[in-house]
């Protein structure tokens, strides 16, 4: 558009400057909000219209097929807190909070780890990549199938999976219950989330070493900077804006996840997330409380994204 | 400056087609006035679909002038199913009849309004003295019957692998719960890791309803969901407790499990007992196992925990006439009999030929006729699904932390919330 609109294209019948001047200023955005048009109203209508909606669904009292019957403002989300049964949905918030930690300190631990090794120049270094990437390509119901056999729970003689392969190798005392330990259980469950995106991971910080001009590692070793050194003060610090996008993406696919816990345990009390709850809860046409969840859901997420988008948006505009 | 106006013009005509097609129209799936009739059901494989075959044949017979359009939704074990009814119901374009569990679970489309009063039909087709007065009084709303079971399965049966038992010299089934726990520690003490095979959540609701049964009796156990029986009561804290032991002879993995991995257990030996729902003989024979017995949940004495699955008659449906023809061949003995021989339950109806049947469902059917009919509530006869859905997490709860006292609360809490409606 920028480019189009860059050269002059003087009107062709009216002398009179004002409307011509009015007129190129329309000739300027008119094309382009035309040209946004069909994904904005497509936007407003499926993105925002409908989260509108779930929000007056989340302040309603349909609790069941009968429809709606009123207004209740907050009351959805106070009960949510205070009265659900067993405490059901600050129990799936903690599953969420445990998942959440375990599955970020250990996507971007093990993607540093394994971009910093390739990047001190390993032999076969594009084969590895491609090793370490292609977790990512499967899919988390087809990863979850496989982690769920895994993870499976059985010890000792009806030891299957991992615990099988503990047993076999006489390391009986790494046999665990996995997910099914009722306070760690979702430390398990980031196990196969931390395996596909680790290599996601190693892949950004990759790009990052590599977008580091090599001027400023030889001006450091000029300097007599250690390898410590090195990587401490002039290579890391540089990196900040990788760790975060790398934080951000995980962080939001962590707050939603959904498939892989369905296809490890299915939906359980265990490993109950939010997202799973509102699944549980919409097959019982509780659609008040089901929104509500939603809402908490994306307010989470957002608490996790607007920043960023914020610190991005200021970044684009300084450059 | 044409190319940019032409441009403009196209993203607008974009615009405009996007819209149109988010909006979209009507799917324009048959006109009025015809002859199909769409039955909508998640059996779409196995022992259900081949029911549901048989059925269709006999349809095919006594409604010669109406086409059959299989509207199954597969997946889920219904979960799919729902999600699919729920939304057409919503936008009011219904199947012409849909499959529910009878009961409880289908008080929400009852209040809804969107199915139909079936009482007259009972009457003409003499429905109401075929069926069990106690089924029939299950089924009956406000003095209405919405909707016509196709089969009773029931839930409270205990399956034992027939080797081990004999092994731990085991050969007469046990009566009452003390003596099953007598028989639970034998199993043990001969080195059955896991005298009683268990899976997930509804697995385990089960499990407890049967315990429910034994200490309370069938009225007062049907008496819970209706609200004559307290929830809170000491009696129930003691069948949590003998519950809690109960679980104490299964496998600790139970939470990994579903049904088919507990039956297998009992199939390979590791295991002696499962208690499972009567699907469990057309899928063990399936399996080609034979070495299996079964009996009564200890302590149920002659109580029938019934489930069934049931077709009705949705409000605005297409060809009503056509619906009542799907019905009707339901209801009738020659109906019930294609669907069940094959789908491996047992017939509403009383008048059923047992010689018809395997031998399990001889034995089911003559207890079904002189037993005590009571609910399930993970299968829908006893509790709406909302109400279901809050036990199951208190169970899974309880299988992993054994607190007694918050699955009471538990318990108490989802009766006060959901039995009211």
């Amino acid at each position: 558009m920028t480019t189009r609109t860059a050269t002059p294209t003087p009107p062709r019948t009216r002398p009179s400057p004002s409307p011509g001047a009015r007129r190129a200023r329309l000739r300027r955005w008119l094309p382009g909000l035309l040209l946004l048009s069909p994904s904005l109203i497509v936007l407003a209508v499926f993105v925002y219209g409908l989260i509108g909606w779930t929000v007056t669904l989340s302040l309603s009292d349909e609790h069941d097929a009968l429809g709606n019957k009123g207004f209740v403002g907050l009351s959805n989300f106070v009960v949510l807190f205070t009265e659900d049964i067993n405490g059901r949905f600050t129990h799936s918030l903690k599953n969420l909070l445990i998942f959440t930690v375990v599955f970020m300190v250990g996507a971007l631990l093990m993607g540093v780890l394994w971009a910093f090794l390739l990047e001190r120049g390993v032999r076969g270094e594009g084969f590895f990549r491609a090793v370490y990437l292609f977790p990512m390509a499967v899919s988390f119901v087809a990863s979850g199938v496989v982690w769920r056999w895994l993870m499976n729970s059985g010890t000792g003689d009806q030891a299957g999976g991992l615990n099988r392969i503990f047993h076999d190798l006489h390391l009986g005392f790494l046999e665990n219950p996995w997910w099914t330990d009722p306070d760690w259980g979702m430390a398990a469950m980031a196990l196969p989330a931390i395996w596909q995106l680790s290599g996601y991971v190693m892949a950004l910080f990759l790009s990052g070493f590599r977008g580091i001009p090599a001027d400023l590692r030889e001006a450091a070793a000029m300097d007599g900077a250690s390898t410590y050194q090195l990587y401490r003060h002039v290579i890391f610090p540089q990196l900040t804006p990788t760790a975060l996008s790398a934080m951000i993406i995980l962080g939001h696919m962590s707050m939603k996840m959904f498939d892989l816990i369905m296809s490890v345990s299915g939906a359980q009390w265990i490993t109950e997330v939010p997202a799973v709850y509102v699944w549980q809860t919409l097959l019982t046409s509780d659609y008040a409380k089901a929104a509500a969840i939603s809402i908490i859901l994306l307010l989470l997420v957002a608490v996790v994204i607007v920043p960023y988008l914020i610190y991005n948006n200021r970044v684009e505009r300084r450059s | 400056m044409r190319l940019r106006t032409r441009t403009a013009v196209a993203a607008a005509g974009m615009a405009l087609a996007l819209l149109a097609s988010g909006c979209g129209a009507d799917d324009g799936d048959g006109g009025a006035g015809s002859k199909k009739v769409e039955v909508f059901t998640w059996w779409a494989d196995g022992g259900e679909k081949a029911g549901l075959d048989g059925l269709v044949a006999q349809f095919k017979t006594d409604c010669a002038q109406y086409e059959f359009v299989n509207g199954a939704v597969a997946g889920g074990a219904g979960s799919n199913a729902k999600q699919v009814l729920a939304s057409r119901l919503q936008q009011n374009d219904p199947p012409d009849t849909f499959q529910a569990h009878a009961g409880a679970e289908l008080t929400d489309y009852i209040k809804a309004g969107q199915i139909e009063d079936l009482s007259g039909d009972y009457k003409e087709w003499g429905l109401d003295s075929a069926f069990p007065k106690g089924l029939v009084d299950s089924l009956t709303v406000d003095g209405k019957i919405y909707s016509v079971p196709a089969n009773i399965h029931r839930a409270n049966v205990l399956w034992g692998n027939k080797t081990v038992l004999a092994q731990a010299g085991i050969t007469v089934p046990a009566t009452t719960l003390p003596e099953f726990f007598s028989q639970l520690d034998t199993l043990k003490a001969k080195g059955v890791a896991t005298p009683l095979a268990l899976g997930k959540d509804w697995t385990q609701q089960m499990l407890f309803e049967a315990v429910l049964i034994s200490k309370l009796g069938p009225e007062k156990f049907s008496g819970l969901w209706t609200g004559q029986t307290d929830w809170a009561a000491a009696d129930i804290t003691d069948a949590i407790n003998d519950y809690k032991k109960l679980l104490s002879y299964s496998n600790k993995d139970r939470d990994t499990f579903d049904w088919t991995d507990a039956e297998k257990l009992v199939m390979e030996g590791k295991a002696a007992y499962q208690l499972m729902g009567d699907w469990e003989a057309a899928d063990l024979d399936a399996k080609g196992f034979k070495d299996y017995n079964y009996s009564v949940f200890p302590g149920n004495g002659d109580a029938y925990q019934w489930l069934a699955d049931s077709f009705v008659l949705p409000k605005n449906a297409k060809n009503p006439e056509g619906t009542k023809c799907w019905l009707k061949t339901l209801g009738s003995a020659a109906g019930q009999k294609a669907f069940n021989t094959k789908k491996g339950s047992i017939p509403a109806r009383t008048d059923a030929n047992a010689t018809d049947y395997p031998a399990y469902q001889q034995a089911a059917i003559a207890d079904w006729a002189k037993g005590k009919p009571v609910p399930s509530c993970p299968h829908g006869s006893a509790c709406s699904q909302g109400w279901q859905g809050a036990v199951a997490s208190a169970q899974g709860k309880f299988s992993s932390d054994g607190d007694v006292a918050a699955l009471q609360s538990a318990l108490v809490a989802a009766a006060k919330q959901y039995a009211s409606k």
